[in-house]
This record gives structure tokens, C-alpha cells and sequence, in this order.
């Protein structure tokens, strides 16, 4: 492997990001599978970063898991993103940054779509007036939230309380990035590096002493695939593809995964357990899976966060082994225990408890 | 007719060359111009041609037999600055300040291969184990044909169209040498390594010149090698270095999935930086697949949009090395009725 290659292809995919001053859009299923994640992204840019991050309550779904299941039509979603522009264009911002790559993927498709047919963005404005009575603007840059934790990794490691190294031997964790189809396979020159060699997840991973992990099936699907999952008949479609994706990069010993995608992230982490149950494999070490991690909870981890605050417990892996390997303290007590001390309820089966 | 007369030939391919030794011994004086350090253009770098496989070299020493004549002055390491006509007299300035004067410029820019790390998903430049088929030659020449790590290959595979008939790259156009150049070295590999398998993904075997089909079939029969039909979607690097390789073989309609030693690329041809940049000193046309317009598809291969300039080679198209001798033979007469005054437009 030459990284000197990667790093000329690199050179060909950089974006135009905003440094401040943002318009939030969450994503429907991360609050429900990974909450800590769009918390601490907020607390973040806001506090940690100091930066504008605004977000409005009146914001809805993209609808995108209709559109994908052809439930939802082109016309009617274009109608529902740009009611989010309004909502930015009401709240005086101009650069938006979406928190879901299913959300990113359409809001890019959208607006080069109007870009190509003119016509169709003049239908959506009449559509929006009249069923609103709102206008909107293009907005001047447009974001992932994995994009913006990418622009502000440096000022991240500065402030790094925790290393992606192991405490016991010293090396670089090995850490598998994947990318989510939406984010930049569609449309190569809106992601951070590209398609085949993105730079948004690996880059953090170096910025914070890790070593990235390039295995054969790096490109291939999560296993999410839309109607692979929601058609119930292609669910071992989708389990299969999970697996396709986890025997390639065992062999590297990856530490953990990191994602951009709430898709991805899920499917990555539940489906181990369904393939653990199914055919008793485990693609970690000694018998254990490997954890999934959002970027914002590896954010978190790097400064010092409570790994209880980011929400890893709501995982299926669970990050016990991993948190020993990178000498972060924990209180088991406190999983899942709510802030005023009341216990919750402990989950069954989570895997690496 | 032995004649008066001067031209300058900008590119000391196998065009340049020859059209530059026929002007010569017809008495016309020679300025011709080369970038590079050496004369020879791309065959220099081949080992063996195809379909015969002789030795590269017997051509580039018959282009400097064919150059070498005492009206052919040759300028290499010199580039076009400016080039301007002015009293019916060709001006040109090299990059060094020198200047230049001809009756007429005959262009032979040639080609440049496709950067085929482009082509992003093969990993060109990236994995330890893909190379182009330009460095295959290389490993030929050198006699040493082994894996990064040394190791003799066992399975080797060669991508056919690499940067032609693709619109993501923006060339539409068909290089027309790389399957028969694929053909010629998947044979030379397995005539060096006979234990080994090669593997070639193709979209469409076009095999139109003296002998391809022949070859091709030698390939298959005599030497054992596979043909897949269908385009690699994307190549990956394995822990031990080999090139995990996805492409769906069309014929039979399944995905296949194949872990290679060795993946050679097979380079298109695109229109050289050379040619693009006295296309724009001169304001010659150039057609969609970027390469030199003719003013007539039929009778005016030599000829494009400006009077006294002339085109010689695959600056205009991809071709082969016979075609591009005969064509640079087609300039030097299309140039000599030309200071002859004839014109046959």
C-alpha cells in the first residue's frame, strides 16, 4: 500500500466547508439507536468549539426512508427539504450541516437535480408557497456532520485527553472506517476524499493516533441496503452482506469500526449479534465482537467524555474491552443508571458485556 | 521531384520520424522537434509488438535509419513556445528562445497513455500490486516479472479498456490497441511464467488488424488464457498484498470474485499534453474525443483547420505503429504538393 497515492486522490476531492454558523438537521433514527451522538455533536460545536450551531424544533423527516421505499414521491420530498431551507433562511443561516448520510445523499441529489432542471426547483417553490406560504434559498454550503468533525479534527486533538492507542502495548489501535453509500458514492465530489478512498473517517482516526485499517470489502454495503432490510424476505440478503464485510476484515484485528452513517452504524452492530446467534462467529479477538462506533462518540471518547454520556451502552456491542484498551475509567454502576441515580433497565444478550 | 522547401515537425515519435526521413530525401530541410531527451516516442519503451511479437527495438532502429538523413535537423529537449505565420513563412519560438522558420509544420504530438490512477477504483498507484501495461513492457525488458514482494506470480489478470469507451472519464472513444496489446502480453506471460493463469475482463474483443483475430485465438487455444467478459468493478488490496477483484462475467451472468498475484491495467490512448498545447498555440480544432480534427473524415486525415499545418499520426486518432508509418508517409505528400503549390482540396 502506498499512501502517497491515496494522498493524491485526496488532493482532487476537497470541499467547501463553512467555520461557523450552522444550521442543524437531525436525523430520524440516530435520537432512537445512538443518542448521545447529536447531543454531543451540539455540545461540541457549542461549547467545546464555540461555535453557532442553530437547530429548529419545526424540523421534520427528510422522509427519505419513504422516497427509498417508493412510498414517498421526488415531488413531495423536494417539498419537505426545501421547507427546511426555509426554516434556515427564516433563522438568518446559510450553511446547513445533516446529521443522517441518508438525509445528506437526497439534500446533495436535490440540489444538483435543480441545478440540472431549472424547472423542477421553479415547481418546488410553487409548491412550498402554496402549501406554506414560505420561501427558501439555496443554501451556500452544505455539510455532513462527519464533514465538520473532519474540518475541526485538529483543534479536537489538541484538546485529546484519550489516544487511539493501546495503553498496554503503546501501538495504534487498528480501526476500520466505513463509509455510508449515500455520502459519497453518488456523488464523489460532495464527500471528503472521494468514493473509493474517502479521507473523512480516516482522517480522524489519524488525527487522533490511530491506524486506519484497509481491507478488501471497505467499499462494499453495510448490509442496510434499504430493500435489503425493510423488504422482510431479503432480510439474509442483508445479513449476508454484513458478514461478507466482516470476514474480510478480520484477518487485521480492527479494534473497532467507526461510521458516518446511522444506517451502517446499526446494522454493523445488531447484525453481529444475529450472526453470532445464527452461526456462532465473532469477528474480534478472543471471542469478542468488534465495537461500532459513531464519529461523534469517538469524538467524545478523545476528549475525555463519560463513555455513559455518549450513549455506548445503547449499543449491542458493548465498548467494555475497548474502553481497557484505551485506559479510559468507567463505572460499571452507572450504564445504566439515570442522571438522578434511578436504574434502568439492564438489556439482555448485549455482546462484550 | 527533388525540391526546395522547409518544415517543422513537432514530435519524434514513429510519425515524426518518418515523416520527417520521406521530406528529407525528397530535398525538403527538417526541423524536428522533440520535448523529451530522446526520439522514438512510445515504441522506445516497448519490449516486443505485436501481433508478431518482434522486438520494439527493430522498429525504433528503422525510425533512426529512416531519420537519419542530413537534412533532418533534430532538436530534442526543445518545446513550442509560440507559433505564428507571418509573410507565408511559418515562425516558431522554442521554449528557449530560439526561433524557428518553416514553409510548413507538420504536427506528430502523438499520445499520452491514460493516467490510470484515474481510475480510482483499481487502485493504481495505491496497492503494491497493480501496474499498467506500459510497465509490464518495463518488467519484460528487465526480464523480471515478480510481485512487489518479489514472489513469481501465479494468477494474473489484465483490464481491458482502461480510460476508453468510459464516460466517467470523459472518453467515449475506443483506444483500439489495448485488446490486442492485452492478447499479445497475457501470451508473453505465459510463455515466461507456465504455471501461472491470466485472466482477461474485456467489454468486446475487437480485433480488427492484419492477424489480431489469429492471435487472439493462440491466446485462447495454444496458451490457456481466459477471457471474461465483463468490466471490473473494483479492486481491493488483501493482507498479503494480493488484488481482490469483483467483475460480473456477462456470459454466463454471475458476480465472480477472483484473488490475483499481479492486475495489469490496460492504458487507453488520450490526446498528448503535447498536441493540446500547440492545438492552442495554433488554434487547431480538435474533435470531441479532444484529439486533432481533420478537415475531412475521407481525404483529410493530414490535413485540419489551418493551411500549412499538417497532421501526422495518432495526434488526430489512436493507431497502431503500421498505421501511423503509413499516415506520416500520407502527410509527406499531402506537404509536398503543398510547396509544390498544389493544392487538391
Amino acid at each position: 500500500m502506498k499512501p502517497e497515492g491515496k494522498k493524491r486522490i485526496w488532493s482532487d476531492y476537497q470541499k467547501e466547508m463553512a467555520d461557523d454558523k450552522f444550521f442543524y438537521v437531525r436525523s430520524c433514527i440516530r435520537q432512537s439507536f445512538f443518542p448521545g451522538s447529536e447531543q454531543f455533536f451540539l455540545n461540541l460545536m457549542r461549547n467545546i468549539l464555540g461555535k453557532d450551531v442553530y437547530e429548529n424544533p419545526a424540523h421534520t423527516t427528510c422522509t427519505g426512508i419513504g422516497y427509498h421505499s417508493d412510498i414517498v414521491l421526488p415531488a413531495t420530498i423536494m417539498t419537505v427539504i426545501a421547507r427546511h431551507f426555509a426554516l434556515m433562511k427564516e433563522a438568518g443561516y446559510k450553511n446547513i450541516v445533516i446529521s443522517c448520510v441518508t438525509s445528506f445523499g437526497l439534500y446533495t441529489e436535490i440540489l444538483e437535480t435543480w441545478k440540472h432542471f431549472p424547472g423542477e426547483l421553479e415547481k418546488t417553490r410553487e409548491y412550498l408557497w402554496k402549501a406554506t406560504g414560505r420561501e427558501f434559498d439555496i443554501p451556500e454550503t452544505v455539510a455532513h456532520t462527519s464533514d465538520i468533525v473532519y474540518k475541526f479534527r485538529d483543534p479536537i486533538a489538541e484538546k485529546a485527553k484519550v489516544s487511539l492507542v493501546d495503553s498496554n502495548s503503546g501501538k495504534p489501535l487498528n480501526v476500520v472506517e466505513h463509509i455510508g453509500c449515500h455520502y459519497a458514492k453518488m456523488f464523489p465530489k460532495s464527500g471528503i476524499g472521494g468514493a473509493e478512498f474517502p479521507r473523512v473517517l480516516s482522517g480522524m482516526i489519524e488525527a487522533w493516533g490511530g491506524n486506519v485499517v484497509d481491507y478488501p470489502e471497505r467499499r462494499h454495503c453495510c448490509g442496510f441496503g434499504f430493500r435489503q432490510y425493510l423488504v422482510q424476505a431479503n432480510r439474509g440478503y442483508s445479513v449476508s452482506n454484513t458478514e461478507k464485510k466482516f470476514s474480510s476484515m478480520k484477518p487485521y484485528k480492527p479494534d473497532f469500526v467507526l461510521t458516518n452513517c446511522p444506517g451502517c452504524n446499526m446494522f454493523m452492530d445488531k447484525w453481529q449479534y444475529t450472526i453470532k446467534e445464527l452461526e456462532g462467529i465473532s469477528y474480534g479477538e478472543n471471542g469478542e465482537s468488534i465495537p461500532i462506533l459513531t464519529y461523534e462518540e469517538l469524538a467524545g471518547l478523545v476528549l475525555g467524555m463519560n463513555p455513559w454520556d455518549l450513549g455506548l451502552q445503547y449499543h449491542m456491542v458493548q465498548p467494555e474491552p475497548l474502553l481497557r484498551k484505551l485506559g479510559i475509567d468507567f463505572d460499571p454502576a452507572d450504564k445504566f443508571r439515570t442522571k438522578d441515580g434511578r436504574q434502568m433497565p439492564v438489556p439482555e444478550n448485549l455482546i462484550n458485556a | 521531384m527533388i525540391m526546395a522547401g522547409s518544415v517543422i515537425v513537432i514530435g519524434a515519435g514513429s510519425a515524426g520520424m518518418e515523416v520527417s526521413g520521406v521530406l528529407a530525401r525528397s530535398g525538403v530541410s527538417v526541423t524536428l522537434i522533440e520535448k523529451t531527451a530522446n526520439t522514438g516516442g512510445h515504441v522506445k519503451n516497448w519490449h516486443h509488438l505485436f501481433p508478431d511479437h518482434r522486438d520494439g527495438a527493430d522498429v525504433v532502429s528503422y525510425m533512426g535509419v529512416r531519420a537519419g538523413h542530413k537534412l533532418v535537423n533534430i532538436l530534442t529537449g526543445t518545446e513550442i513556445r509560440e507559433l505564428s505565420r507571418k509573410g507565408g513563412k511559418f515562425h516558431a519560438t522554442t521554449e528557449g528562445g530560439s526561433e524557428l522558420t518553416g514553409d510548413a509544420v507538420v504536427v506528430a504530438t502523438g499520445f499520452d497513455l491514460f493516467d490510470c490512477s484515474r481510475k480510482e477504483e483499481y487502485g493504481y498507484g495505491i496497492y503494491d500490486n497493480v501496474h499498467t501495461s506500459a510497465e509490464l513492457e518495463e518488467m519484460f525488458r528487465a526480464g523480471r516479472l515478480t510481485t512487489a514482494s518479489g514472489k513469481e506470480p501465479e494468477k494474473i489478470g489484465f483490464v481491458h479498456c482502461v480510460g476508453s469507451r468510459d464516460e466517467k472519464v470523459g472518453n467515449l472513444y475506443c483506444s483500439k490497441l489495448c485488446c490486442v496489446t492485452a492478447v499479445k502480453q497475457a501470451i508473453e506471460v505465459r510463455k515466461k511464467l507456465p504455471r501461472s493463469k491470466v485472466f482477461c475482463f474485456y467489454m468486446d474483443m475487437r480485433m480488427g488488424g492484419a492477424s489480431y483475430e489469429e492471435l487472439y485465438r493462440e491466446a485462447q487455444e495454444e496458451w490457456g488464457i481466459s477471457f471474461i467478459r465483463g468490466k471490473v468493478s473494483e479492486a481491493g488490496e488483501m493482507i498479503d498484498h494480493r488484488i481482490q477483484v469483483k467483475v460480473e462475467d456477462t456470459l454466463v451472468g454471475r458476480p465472480l470474485k477472483l484473488e490475483l498475484d499481479m492486475l495489469f491495467l490496460m492504458a487507453g490512448m488520450e490526446m498528448s499534453e503535447a498536441g493540446a498545447r500547440i492545438s492552442r498555440i495554433a488554434g487547431l480544432k480538435t474533435g470531441e474525443n479532444r484529439f486533432l480534427l481533420a478537415s475531412d473524415n475521407h481525404y483529410g486525415s493530414n490535413r485540419g483547420n489551418v493551411e500549412g499545418i499538417f497532421y501526422a499520426g495518432s495526434c488526430t486518432a489512436p493507431m497502431n505503429i503500421t498505421e501511423t508509418i503509413s499516415h506520416a508517409r500520407a502527410a509527406a505528400t499531402e506537404v509536398i504538393d503543398y510547396l509544390n503549390g498544389i493544392n487538391l482540396k
